[in-house]
């Protein structure tokens, strides 16, 4: 459902676009161009299937498996694909490390290009005219307005993904996690963390 | 194509702001409009490079001033315009008029998984070795093409380090005009952030572009 207080677009003509896009799809329906039901599985796939969930799957498992880090060093779209996670737009992925020195951070700036297979579609703010401009520009401002405000020596990287390559942040491990399993790993980890522009959930945010 | 869309070191947008749990779609159309968007692909009629010049190339008034799956469906009814699968008309009246043009693939619906599953991988096998290495220092050309480009205005006419070869990739340049897929060894180029922001940038940040051989030189 349209959730029209909470976002910023103006949205007085929104169910002229409702009327519009049914019009669009009867045509094309007609036409024999589309299968509506093949449409229901594009909606059902993004909206309830592919999400940062799995993203999370991979970073915890990166985190607790060093052959796994490894491989995804060596060929992340191969070691994403181990866990079931493939397809349009994470056809070629790269991961980068986040270390105590380097903060990495990904945008692209001339369209809107994201790892769907493993984040799902991105957000409004990451497809958006602020992000898009001054994450190359002023990252270290952009972090602050999400609330990451880094120490002077930690050098920030980022990714303007403007080819095929989907990157995907691996996050630093949060203190006091030792012996923890996957499952309760993937817990701490959010899409922002895997976008760069925001950090792991510490142990202690998870349980307050 | 020097176009609004090449956003990058803009200083005009103001703040990013994020929404507190930010549904995956704000309103039902917006569903349609991705599914159509991503449906319509599978009829093979454009390549992916070619969708991306058909938003790029909106007006640039529309393009700045409309929301995301607006600019997605207004590409998409480009696309299909240009290419005689629909009419004007029957936009307006979503009644068909003439039949439907023939089509490569109507993806149904228990195929679909598969298809998306499958995606689009743009990787093909090399016919030459890769010119540059990591570590070469590189510099890019000053190019200003008039159709699609992914070098982006800021990363232009400036010097790096080749930190990723990423492989052989199809070239959107070319791609995106229907010339063929011409494709080249693509690499990450790390800048540093003053080297293309000027002395009076936040420092010590490395801004990482992908680029295709044909955009650089060697520096």
């Amino acid at each position: 459902m349209a959730s029209e207080k909470v976002h910023s677009h103006d949205h007085s003509h929104w169910s002229d676009m409702e009327l519009k896009v049914k019009t669009l799809e009867s045509l094309l329906v007609e036409k024999g161009y589309v299968d509506p039901a093949a449409l229901d599985v594009i909606v059902e796939t993004y909206e309830k299937k592919i999400g940062p969930r799995n993203g999370a799957a991979v970073v915890a498992k990166a985190w607790s498996d060093p052959d796994y880090l490894d491989r995804l060093r060596d060929n992340a779209t191969e070691a994403i694909a181990e866990l079931g996670f493939s397809g349009r737009q994470g056809e070629h992925m790269q991961v980068v490390e986040n270390t105590p020195a380097v903060h990495n951070m990904v945008v692209c700036t001339l369209c809107s290009c994201y790892p769907w297979s493993v984040l799902g579609l991105p957000p409004v703010w990451y497809k958006s005219a602020p992000y898009r401009s001054r994450a190359v520009s002023e990252p270290r401002s952009v972090l602050k307005e999400f609330g990451v405000d880094l120490p002077d020596g930690v050098r920030i990287s980022v990714w303007d993904s403007t080819a095929e390559m989907r990157y995907l942040v691996i996050p630093q491990r949060p203190d006091g996690t030792d012996g923890w399993n996957e499952e309760q790993l993937a817990d701490l980890v959010t899409r922002d963390s895997m976008i760069g522009t925001g950090l792991a959930v510490s142990p202690e945010e998870v349980s307050t | 194509m020097n176009g609004l869309h090449d956003m990058g070191g803009m200083q005009c947008y103001g703040p990013v702001v994020p929404e507190e749990n930010e549904p995956v779609f704000h309103a039902d159309w917006e569903k349609r409009a991705l599914a159509m968007t991503v449906g319509m692909g599978f009829t093979g009629q454009w390549n992916i490079d070619i969708s991306r010049h058909a938003r790029e190339s909106l007006p640039p008034d529309f393009y700045l001033t409309k929301s995301y799956y607006q600019i997605w469906l207004a590409g998409l009814q480009k696309l299909m315009l240009e290419r005689g699968m629909v009419t004007p008309e029957e936009i307006t009246t979503g009644k068909a008029e003439v039949p439907g043009i023939a089509v490569k693939q109507v993806v149904s619906a228990p195929s679909m998984p598969a298809a998306l599953a499958a995606g689009g991988p743009v990787e093909r096998e090399a016919n030459s070795t890769s010119e540059y290495a990591i570590g070469d220092k590189v510099r890019t050309a000053n190019l200003n093409p008039l159709g699609h480009t992914r070098l982006p205005s800021y990363a232009r006419d400036k010097t790096g380090v080749i930190v990723l070869v990423h492989g052989f990739h199809v070239f959107p340049d070319t791609n995106s005009r229907g010339e063929g897929e011409d494709p080249q060894w693509l690499y990450s180029v790390a800048f540093d952030s003053q080297e293309l922001f000027g002395p009076h940038a936040e420092s010590g940040n490395m801004i990482m572009v992908d680029c295709w051989e044909s955009y650089l030189e060697r520096a």
